[in-house]
């Protein structure tokens, strides 16, 4: 690993199913570092970035994620994120950050009932954080999505101070960038499809960006916020304990 | 030992379009009017305590830790002897 490589540690849980698609794409088509987290491990192996994959971690049992939430890995994803620590989690990594605390909301049952695994469109609600600053404002983004419990919600007070903030990162729009009822394919709240935390060093979003982001499969909008992650721990100062 | 019901349902403000689906079937096997159907979970557990108070004390931390989410979920439980 050379010093200005950016190490990703993907977290794989029982059930994981998007963790080698992660690596591949920040190792193989980036040419970062990577490393997996089995869940019982309790180091992250000096990773500047976590990545918490899709998949059905855990059967998807009693509620997606809330089983993962308890695995050894997450108490120390849970310290790297409360100092600062940059956490990507896609999909069901999503869920399981709702379920532990680091995220508000919930990722309720696809209001249609249906899985759905087909591209959406999605607007880039806010660039300054370390996730999106390679995107241009506005920019409308072509991602898939997998998933059956997407349906993003919490009160209404919990929604205002997302909005005063500009936690909510992406929405789910249509092609010219409107947020139509017709563009949101779950029922989320206000087409939420990814926010940050109020620090903003969590992002969870139901999309799947390492899915368009290798070129042999046609789309590499994804690369757009691996690429701003990468860029922003370029950017950290170096200390004896690694990036801060 | 003391034995647990707990039930878990979706607090009112939360659509449940499941519910609704099987509201839909249940419709069609005409045997009159049914509404409101709300999906929830039934969980049963065994619990070691020395009194009641105390079962309660560790069934309502399990509801709140785990079973339940309280964004999206109430629960409510009773405990008996056994």
């Amino acid at each position: 690993m050379s010093a200005d490589q950016v190490r990703f540690g993907v977290v794989v849980f029982p059930g994981s199913n998007c963790d080698h698609d992660a690596y591949h794409i920040v190792k193989k088509v980036l040419g970062e570092d990577a490393v997996f987290l089995w869940h019982k491990e309790t180091d992250l192996k000096d990773a500047d970035v976590i990545i918490l994959p899709g998949g059905f971690s855990y059967g998807d049992y009693l509620r997606c994620g809330a089983i993962a939430r308890f695995s050894p890995v997450m108490k120390e994803v849970v310290r790297f994120a409360e100092q600062g620590g940059t956490v990507l989690g896609i999909c069901n990594g999503f869920q399981i950050l709702v379920e532990a605390g680091l995220l508000p909301g919930v990722l309720l049952r696809n209001a249609s009932l249906q899985f759905i695994c087909r591209y959406v469109r999605l607007k880039v609600e806010n660039t300054s954080t370390r996730f999106t600053s390679a995107c241009a404002a506005g920019e409308v983004l072509s991602i898939p999505i997998a998933h059956g419990d997407g349906n993003y919600f919490t009160d209404p007070e919990t929604l205002e101070r997302l909005e005063e903030n500009g936690q909510v990162v992406f929405r789910y729009c249509d092609i010219q960038g409107r947020l139509t009822r017709d563009a949101n394919p779950n029922g989320s709240l206000a087409n939420i499809a990814g926010i940050v935390n109020e620090q903003g060093n969590v992002l969870g979003m139901m999309p799947h960006p390492e899915r368009a982001s290798d070129p042999l499969l046609g789309h590499t909008d994804g690369q757009k916020i691996f690429r701003s992650v990468i860029a922003h721990c370029q950017s950290m100062v170096f200390t004896s304990r690694g990036r801060v | 030992m003391y034995l647990s019901k707990i039930r878990i349902t979706l607090r009112p403000s939360i659509l449940d379009p499941q519910g609704k689906a099987v509201e839909h079937a249940v419709g069609s096997l005409g045997v009159g009017t049914v509404q409101g159907i709300r999906m929830g979970k039934y969980v049963e557990m065994k619990v070691e305590a020395k009194t009641e108070a105390d079962a309660k004390r560790i069934t309502e931390d399990v509801c709140r830790k785990l079973l339940a989410n309280p964004v999206m979920e109430d629960f409510a439980f009773e405990i008996e002897k056994v």
